[in-house]
């Protein structure tokens, strides 16, 4: 894998290998000092165009326990305000001598133009309503930590915003890659316009299929970038898709509750639901570290993949 | 300037016929039609066409406020070379053609270049789909086709006002860009290709609304309504329709509309961004159907430079737009006569008197006949050549058909009896 730009990237012997990884650097990760130097010598430099503490910090922490170097490159302290086109500035960051480049952008696409402009690897963290591979990643590995490796026919519903969403579209393709059944579920101006390309169903009705879930997923409603024109208010989004304290007790007792952060508490989640004990909300950001290692160490190192066994 | 100059061995194709004939041009005028001319300059056109110059209803040559990105002079150059001898200048330069002063000055360039420049004039000032700009004054300059391009006029009630105003300019014609603009919010075609891709779309209702309102208030006011652009299936048949009743509309369809599709999107670049956007293949067919049946009456470029650094960007920030004057008869013949959905006369009545007609263009499109003005494009529709975005003459470079095999190359560009292109090559 040179570059992960999208889901489609990988495949299912893919996500099957970086899953794998992922389970020995989460061993890592749990150690006293969770460190190895197997990207030593190596620089990452996260070039992000739109705020992201979380996924930042993640990709951060990744690099440095792979004892990578790290640089951060963010849009508000940037050149980019003086109007420096995107290809100028990561061929300039690149220029510095930059093995990898996380980049998230607001756009769709971004990744792919950065991997047509520069010799390093491009790890998309995020682009737009377009992708957000590493995030669909670390939740498989999520469900498949709770559920077993298997996924096939596991049903799993994502709330929300789907249209809009980079997390959902990646999840989907994540999803359906290990034969999981996807069903798309909110309001109609929030489903994908057109279905064709999505490898799940849609309902608007979130009440039908709540009970027969292994997986809810929900996605963070954006109110801060909220059209008028997409749902009436946040009191009726969360009445009508909310994962309500009714609602999440019509729930299997097994039915994982997933969230990729950070949470709207009390609209699109219960803030008891949210640290009920079917929530793996904080176990998804923990292993969110140990994925991206695994993203970076197939991209970036020199040892076989799918091993387990390489660098621990 | 006095020498007499034959095109000798081509066949003459126009809107009465085709025919094996040589052409005498001598002070600007066509001064001979007929066998074995002689002359003091010949132009070499055996295995070529001669057709009366090509017309593009549709161009953007940035002048002024853009010219990092093109220029009157090379856009009318890149004009002559793709065997065009008028274009019509869209009013989005900055500051914007919806003035006297910004007119004259585009036409004052435009008279020292390669092809004849015209200019149309904004319908509302600054484009803004608000108040009417000075369309008298503007007409009484030579202004025909009014649109404020690039925008569309989104209210019905400020086209219905210049529709009515135009009516007491004779052969004034309102031009519109056809997306309302409160729906094609975002940046391709929406459609699969949309949704898999993340990249907001326009949905082909967007272009359809305007096309279906705007025949009704051609029909409402009498003043004729010329869609540009047209990308639609729904589209091609609202003006199938409306012509069939007899309302007073045309329309202009791109090349790029009638050869890529939305999935060319898919590799994010944004030379595949325009507005109108590239469609389905249903609705390339149906741009081609329209074509054939006259239902759409010009094919007209949207020439649209950019520079290089403006598109280094995503697909989502990048401006829309891309070049075509170099390319559109090539695309024409490759696109369109080659595989039959065109006849080469047809192509040509696309191309050169059905716009000339639209824009009222007296010196072009007409027969080639004693006494006409020699505004005239000769073409080799057989030859093969590849498009090389490094060599285009535009100052911009955003074609999206680098690389690209086509057929049909022109030879020699006659503009008022001056060859401003001879053997393929600009001759000043």
């Amino acid at each position: 894998m040179r570059h992960l730009l999208s889901i489609d990237d990988l495949g299912r012997a893919g996500i099957d290998e970086v899953c794998e990884l992922a389970e020995s650097f989460l061993q890592v990760t749990q150690r006293e000092i969770p460190k190895v130097p197997a990207l030593r010598g190596k620089t990452v430099a996260s070039v992000f165009y739109e705020d992201s503490t979380r996924t930042r910090l993640s990709f951060e922490t990744a690099a440095k326990r792979l004892s990578a170097d790290t640089m951060t490159f963010s849009v508000s302290t940037s050149s980019v305000k003086k109007g420096e086109s995107l290809r100028d500035t990561v061929q300039t960051i690149e220029a510095m001598g930059v093995d990898a480049l996380v980049v998230r952008h607001p756009s769709a696409g971004a990744p792919n133009r950065v991997a047509t402009w520069v010799d390093a690897a491009v790890v998309n963290a995020g682009d737009g309503r377009h992708e957000h591979p590493t995030q669909a990643l670390l939740d498989v590995f999520t469900i498949r930590r709770h559920r077993g490796r298997d996924l096939e026919d596991a049903r799993v519903a994502i709330v929300g915003d789907v249209r809009r969403s980079r997390v959902a579209r990646s999840g989907t393709k994540a999803l359906a890659a290990l034969g999981a059944r996807v069903t798309l579920v909110g309001p109609p101006t929030m489903l994908p316009e057109n279905l064709d390309g999505w490898p799940a169903t849609a309902v608007c009705d979130l009440d039908a299929v709540l009970g027969d879930l292994d997986v809810i997923y929900l996605l963070r409603i954006q109110h801060e970038r909220r059209d008028a024109t997409h749902f009436p208010s946040l009191r009726e989004y969360t009445t009508r898709y909310g994962l309500t304290v009714e609602r999440a007790a019509r729930l299997a007792p097994d039915t994982l509750v997933m969230h990729p952060g950070p949470l709207n508490r009390g609209v699109e989640i219960a803030p008891e639901v949210a640290e009920g004990p079917a929530s793996v909300i904080t176990e998804q950001v923990a292993n969110g570290v140990a994925i991206r290692m695994a993203v970076l160490y197939s991209i970036l190192g020199s040892g076989t993949l799918g091993t387990g066994a390489v660098v621990v | 300037m006095s020498d007499s100059l034959v095109i000798r061995g081509g066949r003459v194709v126009d809107a009465t016929g085709s025919r094996d004939v040589d052409v005498l041009v001598e002070g600007g005028h066509i001064t001979d039609v007929g066998p074995g001319l002689a002359g003091d300059v010949v132009l070499d056109a055996s295995g070529a066409i001669v057709a009366p110059g090509l017309v593009d209803l549709h161009v953007h040559l940035r002048e002024p406020g853009g010219e990092d990105a093109e220029t009157i002079d090379t856009g009318a150059r890149a004009a002559a070379l793709g065997g065009f001898t008028a274009v019509i200048a869209m009013p989005n330069t900055e500051p914007p053609q919806d003035d006297p002063a910004v007119v004259s000055s585009v036409l004052a360039t435009g008279a020292r270049a390669l092809c004849d420049v015209h200019a149309a004039g904004a319908i509302t000032v600054g484009r803004a789909g608000e108040a009417l700009a000075p369309m008298g004054e503007l007409y009484a300059l030579g202004v025909r086709i009014f649109t404020d391009d690039g925008a569309c006029v989104t209210s019905a009630g400020v086209m219905r006002a210049a529709l009515e105003y135009a009516r007491s300019l004779p052969g004034a014609v309102i031009a519109q860009h056809a997306e309302d603009e409160t729906l094609a919010t975002g940046h391709m075609h929406e459609g699969e290709w949309s949704s898999r891709l993340g990249i907001p779309g326009r949905p082909a209702a967007a272009e359809e609304i305007v096309v279906a309102r705007d025949c009704l208030l051609a029909e409402l006011t009498g003043t004729p309504v010329h869609f540009l652009h047209l990308s639609t299936a729904g589209a091609v048949d609202l003006v199938r329709a409306a012509k069939a009743r007899g309302v007073r509309v045309t329309a202009e369809a791109a090349p790029h509309h009638f050869t890529l599709t939305d999935g060319a999107c898919q590799s994010f670049d944004p030379l595949f961004k325009v507005n109108p956007p590239l469609r389905t293949a249903a609705d390339v067919a149906a741009v081609k159907a329209g074509l054939a049946d006259g239902t759409i009456d010009a094919i007209a470029t949207d020439h649209a430079p950019h520079p290089t650094e403006s598109k280094e960007r995503t697909f989502e920030e990048a401006p829309p737009g891309m070049l075509g004057l170099e390319t559109a008869l090539a695309l024409t013949i490759t696109e369109l006569v080659g595989p039959g959905v065109l006849t080469i006369e047809d192509a040509l009545a696309r191309l050169s008197w059905g716009p000339a007609a639209i824009a009222g263009l007296p010196d072009h499109g007409g027969p080639i006949a004693l006494g006409a003005v020699a505004n005239l494009c000769v073409f080799d529709p057989t030859l093969e050549w590849t498009v090389d975005a490094a060599k285009v003459a535009s100052r911009a470079r955003n074609t999206p058909f680098d690389g690209r095999c086509l057929t049909g190359k022109v030879r020699h560009t006659i503009l008022r009896g001056e060859p401003v292109v001879a053997d393929g090559q600009a001759r000043r």
